[in-house]
């Protein structure tokens, strides 16, 4: 929370005010200092009171955008972000940004405008039940009609976000209660601690169980997910890992939360993880998930997961226990503080044998891997994710899109650090990343911050260059452009007899484009132009555009087709399957 | 199996749907529902029976817990409990036909609570199975059967006091005495 004399003033209880200013006044008291949004018709007095409040807004040009951008502020600096929208179609929008929120479980506030309470239900202009539509993809939602209940409501709805499973929360405010007024008392209006869920425990008993299959175990994995850097627990997983001298692997959301160079790290486990990865899964006598949710891109066929193994469940959140996979002991919790509980009951143990047998399923892999072959003259995206990882020295933030690109960037950028990834892992948005990484700039202005999105995802959301343009904000943006919908080419190519049905695509000039918006940029069709490329738009004063003419028919390997179980996996042709 | 959950959930407007909604998005049909007002003011009580696995349950309970405005549920469907169900049934029946639905009425314990020219109306208590032993005899019966309504399943576990909402509020009540507030909830 800003200590200037700004933020002071704005927050001086109790005072009457408009609904309009206690929505500003009720943000800058919850900290927030930067809000991405359009304006329109029912949010009008809000935006006609921001001037008096220490907050910056971001215009965006479509209303997802605005919601992504609240999600990518949140990713990056483990704030609340906060986006705003008017009534009806402005509030429609929003809804494909918050439901990639709630399944990757972020923290945001949506605030939109409705009609006012008179006319309510009255299919009034620009009315839309934006309560009703987002229902099932927020954690919470709260309709206001009066003024007084504005500030209660906010609060009690950064309260919800923020709370044990993180998620989005929509306040919809009826413009006459933003009209209206009514005395403000930031501290009146604070809401209830948080209930805990009931069904919340840990205990005393499960521990110890938790414990002894720890002691017991010949052949461990963790499985590190998203929830570790929810929960900042970073070094309790670490201590675990090196302690028991247990292995690491990560989910697509849980990269950067255990560090890649570490050598107890695996890598990236499910669909597109590294073979040794899933084998290790699979051969396991004993799993420990921490904060992840056995989503089906990482189990493949449930009915042949890790047999083998025991399996203790560290998990936040209730609902997710034993909805997948069963499992031996859940202890249900906080992450950080459960491991908090549970490691002083464990002692160090070797993990040799275990570690070598792994080194062994791992054999040759990476002598075969596509970034270690000679330069043919082709551009692979391997190359490109390996090179923009090695010039950046992997302290950038990177924020991808959805496809294959995606998953490239997670086998070959290399993440130290919680919060370095950006990623719509659960939903899986096209056009998530560049406006997730204007949010995430506003968070961490500070940062490099890379976009990495398809030739398709790009231009689902590519009017919010034009939002660059206007912040002025540093981002570099690669676009990996191999003419098809990648992904969903591959799929067809391994899966319905390559009949490459609506994937090939013409886009406009990439450079051009950017060009149009006053941003920076350049093609790169060769290997050997990268490492030029990449530092040319790390130094340039403002955000540049990368166009990679990639390999147009690559696949991400390996790949395990769904119903196959997690050692079934689809590899790379050329290469010899040293896996099995 | 049949889970019957109870849950005492926020006295507000769209709260049913949420409660409604979670069922909906597992794919599981309700198979009745009932809402009231509950021993504390503020709180409605929900009787929700619905068929799903044995292992649903858990994720059912956990699910509705994550709700808001839900702020206590008990799955009861294995535990010794308390069951009744209220129906109405209206019958065709002349002047002619009466004493024979009288006689059902009778033997069932039920009871008539309108009588027109052309129809009665039975007000009947009991468990599910005894309701519907009446419907099947008075559907055999010269009496056309013309309406039927039922409440769903109202069910209590037995014994003392069994209900967590106490316990779920206590913390609630240390604070204030008189208000029973759980979050800000929704005002639709």
């Amino acid at each position: 929370m800003g200590t200037d004399a700004n933020t002071q003033a704005s927050i001086q209880p109790p005072a009457r005010l408009t609904g309009a200013e206690i929505v500003w006044a009720t943000l800058v008291g919850e900290g927030v200092t930067d809000v991405f949004g359009y304006p329109g018709g029912a949010i009008l007095p809000v935006y006609d009171a921001l001037r008096k409040f220490p907050i910056h807004h971001t215009l965006v040009r479509h209303e997802q955008g605005a919601a992504h951008m609240a999600d990518g502020y949140s990713r990056a600096s483990g704030k609340v972000g906060v986006c705003i929208a008017t009534s009806g179609p402005g509030a429609t929008n929003l809804v494909t940004g918050i439901a990639t929120a709630m399944l990757d479980s972020i923290p945001i506030v949506c605030i939109t405008g409705n009609v006012s309470s008179k006319v309510l239900g009255s299919d009034a202009f620009q009315e839309v039940d934006i309560t009703g539509i987002t229902l099932p993809v927020t954690k919470h939602n709260i309709l206001v009609n009066r003024t007084e209940d504005i500030a209660p409501a906010l609060r009690c709805a950064f309260q919800i976000a923020k709370s044990a499973r993180p998620g989005p929360v929509l306040v919809d405010i009826t413009k006459d209660a933003q009209q209206g007024t009514a005395i403000f008392d930031f501290e009146a209006a604070k809401p209830r601690p948080h209930r805990i869920h009931p069904m919340r425990s840990v205990e005393a008993y499960g521990l110890e169980q938790a414990a002894e299959l720890i002691r017991n175990a010949k052949r461990p994995v963790i499985l590190a997910g998203h929830g570790i850097i929810e929960s900042g627990a970073e070094e309790q997983v670490r201590t675990l890992a090196e302690r028991t001298q247990t292995p690491v692997a990560l989910t697509l959301l849980g990269l950067g939360a255990f560090p890649a160079s570490h050598p107890l790290n695996l890598g990236m486990m499910g669909m597109h993880g590294e073979s040794w990865v899933n084998h290790a899964i699979q051969d396991a006598d004993l799993l420990i998930a921490c904060g992840m949710r056995f989503d089906d891109r990482v189990t493949g066929a449930v009915s042949t997961y890790a047999t083998k193994a025991k399996k203790i469940h560290i998990e936040v959140d209730p609902a997710e226990v034993n909805k997948i996979i069963k499992v031996d002991v859940a202890l249900i919790g906080d992450l950080r503080e459960v491991l908090e509980s549970l490691l002083p009951q464990i002692g160090s143990r070797d993990g040799s044998a275990w570690l070598q047998t792994i080194d062994g399923i791992k054999g040759a892999s990476a002598v075969r891997d596509i970034k270690n072959l000679p330069d043919s003259g082709h551009l692979y995206a391997a190359h490109v994710m390996h090179d923009i990882w090695r010039i950046t020295g992997g302290n950038a933030i990177i924020v991808s899109d959805v496809g294959q690109h995606q998953m490239w960037e997670a086998q070959y950028y290399h993440h130290e650090t919680p919060r370095s990834l950006i990623t719509s892992g659960g939903l899986g948005t096209m056009g998530f990343s560049l406006p997730a990484a204007i949010g995430a700039k506003t968070a961490c202005p500070e940062k490099e911050v890379w976009v990495i999105a398809g030739d398709g995802g790009f231009q689902m959301t590519a009017c919010e260059l034009a939002t660059i343009a206007q912040e002025g904000i540093k981002i570099n943006i690669a676009i990996i452009n191999n003419g098809y919908l990648g992904m969903v080419r591959q799929w067809q190519e391994f899966f319905y007899e390559r009949n490459y049905e609506a994937t090939p695509m013409i886009s406009p000039d990439f450079v051009k484009l950017a060009d149009a918006h006053s941003i920076a940029g350049l093609t790169v069709r060769t290997r050997g132009e990268v490492e030029e490329a990449v530092n040319t738009a790390r130094s340039a004063p403002g955000a540049f555009l990368l166009n990679f003419k990639v390999e147009k028919e690559d696949a991400v390997y390996p790949m395990i087709a769904v119903g196959s179980a997690l050692h079934e996996m689809i590899r790379r042709p050329e290469a010899v399957d040293s896996g099995k | 199996m049949l889970h019957t959950f109870v849950a005492y959930v926020e006295d507000l407007p769209g709260v049913l749907t949420r409660v409604a909604s979670l069922f909906r998005r597992l794919n599981i049909n309700i198979k009745s529902l009932t809402v009231g007002s509950s021993e504390r003011d503020g709180l409605s009580r929900m009787t929700v029976v619905a068929e799903a696995s044995a292992e649903a349950g858990h994720r059912i309970q956990a699910s509705l817990y994550k709700l808001e405005n839900v702020v206590n549920v008990d799955d009861i469907a294995q535990a010794p409990s308390v069951t009744r169900e209220l129906a109405l049934i209206k019958v065709a029946a002349t002047p002619r036909t009466r004493s024979q639905v009288f006689e059902l009425v009778e033997v069932f314990r039920a009871r008539i609570v309108d009588l027109a020219p052309e129809s009665l109306t039975i007000e009947m208590t009991g468990v599910e199975s005894k309701i519907e032993g009446l419907i099947q005899v008075l559907n055999e019966g010269e009496g056309r059967v013309l309406e039927i309504c039922r409440s769903g399943k109202l069910t209590m576990r037995r014994g003392h006091h069994t209900s967590g909402v106490l316990k779920a509020m206590s913390i609630a009540a240390d604070e204030d005495a008189e208000v029973v507030e759980i979050g800000l909830g929704e005002q639709e």
